[in-house]
């Protein structure tokens, strides 16, 4: 009787345990279903520009197009004269320092270094006309350049060195007429190629991103959801959500995985408690890079061998440039595992004038806040880029060198190749002080690897990080990690009680048998 | 020599439950530790909470066995004869000496038994089940905003149960070995698996085999109730 009732309630517990296992519930749309019917639903514009007069008179001018946008648009100019886009920086409040206006004008970076003296060149990414004699009109409404980000013809195109102006065989009456909706081309063409050339500075933003396959990003598959840049980046009143730490310092702002897929997306509890100190891209993006090379050092001090007094440039096989005259030493890499580092969405920066206290270690130029112990910081990937870039060792500042200019003797690097000349240039159009000595120390910049988001498949797994050797969080050692840590005493401690106790049994079972042999012996 | 019937039903299935899921549960938690891989660690982490969750239920049910058999009195330490115990692994087994302590169905455990059990009920597996419960629901109150409830590092939790855990792993090696030294090799592995065992008779048989008498009484009433 007992052993039946003891029976049947085993078995009830055995059959409500299976049942609860695997019963799916399976008549629930997940959240992942919702976000792929959201956005499967394209975008159609709600009027056809190609109908409006006022964009049918015949252009002689980018700036008259711009004029037209703004006779119908007519209160969009002050949004985007208010944007960092077109402003070129950020007011931000940095610790230590109170508000800075952080921006290309006083930052330094470890690629072409900065834009002082270069304007003209680097005018080919601002959204504006105009900006030609080193000084931009910031005031005049019509210099500002609607169609670079809103060309759905794909054939809009600034034209190099002239200041932001496009190039002058376009057909601006049919780019006009066919405005809309900012696609994945019209960021591209600026932000894939920052640093002058496909994927140099991110590493996760390359022209592969135009039309991607779903190996290289999973939301922006040109065969699956086919997202574009502005479905993430959303915008009110032409402040785009979402900025890079190179230029920028506060925790507001930011564009993040979890406004569409919420801090718990994962059917595993065990996952979702990582999102707490765990970014969503740490494991969700597991290489970056994926198809085209981007830069991982940049070597300026080697800059300026000259063959037969002319500057030259060396490609590796894979036809990445290996050594250029006017820039130096390049180290390039694919399908690269980023770094990891605690962020808690606050940087500070390297900027201009700066003192530089130690030159012994890398100066990173703009390090991330962020630990364990502190609840908002999680772990991110990050591309870190490795430099060595010229510094004045007497008055302890990074150096501006002016790197461009139209003809020689003018001081610039990239005509004259004289370290000297250019940083003396550079520094007096930066209205900071220069000794006259030229060295070059390491630096290194943080990018923060966000795009290339891998297919689930293709996520970390779990024992990358979670193993004791070469783990990918092998450097962040402020937290114990299971599967990676441990204590050497209680290991060492537990091992040699467990040895101990083996080597106990052995003699003690090995006397046993002898005693009994023994005692079967003395019977015979 | 008489056979008699120790280790009930329950106790049986308690007892090798308890043996397969601990050393499941070594395995898997010295896989996530690193000290070796066979699952992987993702699988190991499942398996080894899910083996955790198993073994929680079943200990639910002992403690409930325990107390309402009035079992747990077999668990509580002595200091009567440790020494002579002590003598008896050390030096007497090797002589063929007789056990000191003779084993009866009231009082199943040696003394080192006793207190070695009582160890591990009290401390070892308290502590090892508080670690792991902490362990797998860690950082949850700081989730839900319960900023003081927050532990702030994994570290504590992670390395008490390792501790706790290399004990019970000492232990299980030593309770394997010390198996061997009953009656005859094989009779205490027989015993657990049987659930009956030859015990010696002792010059209290008589008061046992009263009591005895009083709890076959209720089985044969059971196997009445049956045969009706």
């Amino acid at each position: 009787m007992r052993k039946i009732i003891l029976l049947l309630s085993a078995a009830c517990i055995a059959a409500l345990a299976v049942v609860g296992t695997l019963k799916k519930k399976d008549h629930e749309e997940s959240a992942l279903e919702k976000l792929r019917e959201k956005y499967s639903v394209k975008h159609s514009p709600s009027v056809d520009h190609s109908k409006f007069a006022v964009l049918k008179q015949k252009f002689s001018s980018p700036q008259q197009v711009t004029g037209a946008c703004i006779s119908c648009h007519n209160e969009r100019h002050t949004e985007v004269m208010k944007s960092n886009h077109w402003n070129w920086e950020r007011e931000e409040y940095v610790k230590g320092r109170g508000i800075v206006y952080l921006g290309k004008k006083n930052a330094i970076n470890n690629f072409c270094i900065g834009v002082q003296g270069n304007e003209q060149s680097c005018a080919k990414c601002h959204i504006g006309y105009g900006l030609s004699g080193g000084e931009m009109n910031y005031k005049d409404p019509n210099n500002i350049d609607c169609l670079v980000c809103h060309d759905n013809t794909e054939t809009y195109a600034k034209a190099n060195e002239k200041g932001g102006a496009p190039d002058a065989s376009l057909d601006l009456n049919n780019i006009a007429q066919h405005v809309g909706r900012p696609e994945r081309s019209n960021c591209g063409v600026c932000h894939f190629f920052g640093g002058g050339g496909n994927n140099v500075k991110h590493g996760d933003l390359d022209k592969a991103m135009f039309q991607p396959s779903r190996e290289v990003d999973v939301h922006m598959a040109s065969e699956g959801a086919n997202m574009q840049c502005v479905d993430c980046h959303l915008t009110d009143k032409h402040n785009i959500s979402g900025k890079l730490y190179s230029l920028s310092s506060m925790n507001h702002n930011r564009v993040t995985c979890e406004q569409c897929h919420t801090e718990n997306p994962h059917e595993s509890e065990v996952l979702n408690e990582h999102t707490l100190k765990v970014a969503c891209q740490t494991c969700h993006i597991s290489t970056y890079a994926k198809a085209n090379y981007t830069k991982k050092s940049w070597d300026w001090s080697a800059a300026g061998k000259l063959k037969n007094g002319e500057p030259f440039i060396e490609e590796d096989s894979k036809g990445n440039d290996t050594y250029m005259s006017i820039k130096g030493k390049f180290v390039w890499g694919k399908e690269l595992k980023p770094e990891y580092i605690w962020f808690n969405g606050n940087a500070t920066h390297y900027l201009l004038g700066d003192k530089i206290k130690d030159t012994s270690a890398p100066l990173m130029l703009n390090p991330f806040a962020g630990n364990y112990k502190d609840t908002e910081s999680k772990i991110i990937p990050v591309k870190i880029h490795r430099a060595r870039q010229p510094f004045d060792p007497v008055n302890m500042l990074l150096i501006q060198p002016k790197l461009y200019a139209e003809n020689k003797g003018e001081g610039a690097f990239w005509k004259d190749f004289n370290w000297q000349k250019s940083a003396e240039e550079g520094m007096k159009e930066a209205g900071l002080p220069f000794s006259g000595r030229v060295s070059f120390m390491r630096t290194e910049s943080n990018w923060p690897v966000n795009h290339m988001v891998a297919t689930k498949e293709n996520a970390v797994k779990c024992n990358e990080c979670h193993t004791r050797e070469n783990g990918r969080l092998a450097a962040l050692n402020d937290f114990y990690m299971p599967g990676r840590n441990y204590s050497s005493l209680i290991d060492g401690l537990g091992k040699f009680l467990l040895w101990a106790t083996l080597l106990a049994i052995l003699v003690h079972g090995g006397l046993r048998i002898a005693g009994s042999l023994k005692k079967k012996g003395a019977k015979q | 020599m008489r056979r008699a019937y120790v280790y009930k039903a329950f106790e049986r299935f308690w007892h090798w439950m308890q043996a397969i899921l601990i050393m499941f549960l070594a395995f898997t938690g010295f896989e996530i530790h690193g000290s070796l891989s066979f699952f992987g660690f993702e699988d190991a982490v499942k398996y080894h909470n899910i083996a955790a969750s198993a073994l929680l239920i079943l200990i639910a049910f002992a403690i409930f066995w325990h107390l309402t058999t009035g079992e747990w009195r077999q668990y509580i330490p002595t200091s009567r004869n440790i020494k002579a115990q002590l003598d008896y692994y050390l030096f007497g087994i090797f002589r063929n000496a007789p056990h000191p302590v003779k084993k009866t169905v009231l009082s199943k455990l040696n003394p080192l038994q006793k207190l070695v059990y009582f160890g591990l009920k009290v401390l070892v597996i308290p502590v090892i089940v508080t670690s792991g419960l902490l362990y797998m629901f860690y950082r949850y109150p700081q989730r839900h905003g319960v900023e003081g409830l927050n532990i702030e590092s994994l570290q504590a939790v992670a390395l008490v149960h390792t501790a706790a855990a290399f004990l019970l792993a000492v232990f299980i090696i030593a309770h394997l070995y010390l198996i061997t030294t009953g009656t005859t090799v094989l009779s205490n592995l027989r015993a657990m698996l049987t659930g009956y065992e030859d015990l010696e008779e002792e010059a209290e048989e008589k008061e046992e085999e009263a009591i005895e008498e009083a709890v076959e009484e209720p089985a044969e009433e059971i196997s009445s109730i049956k045969n009706f």
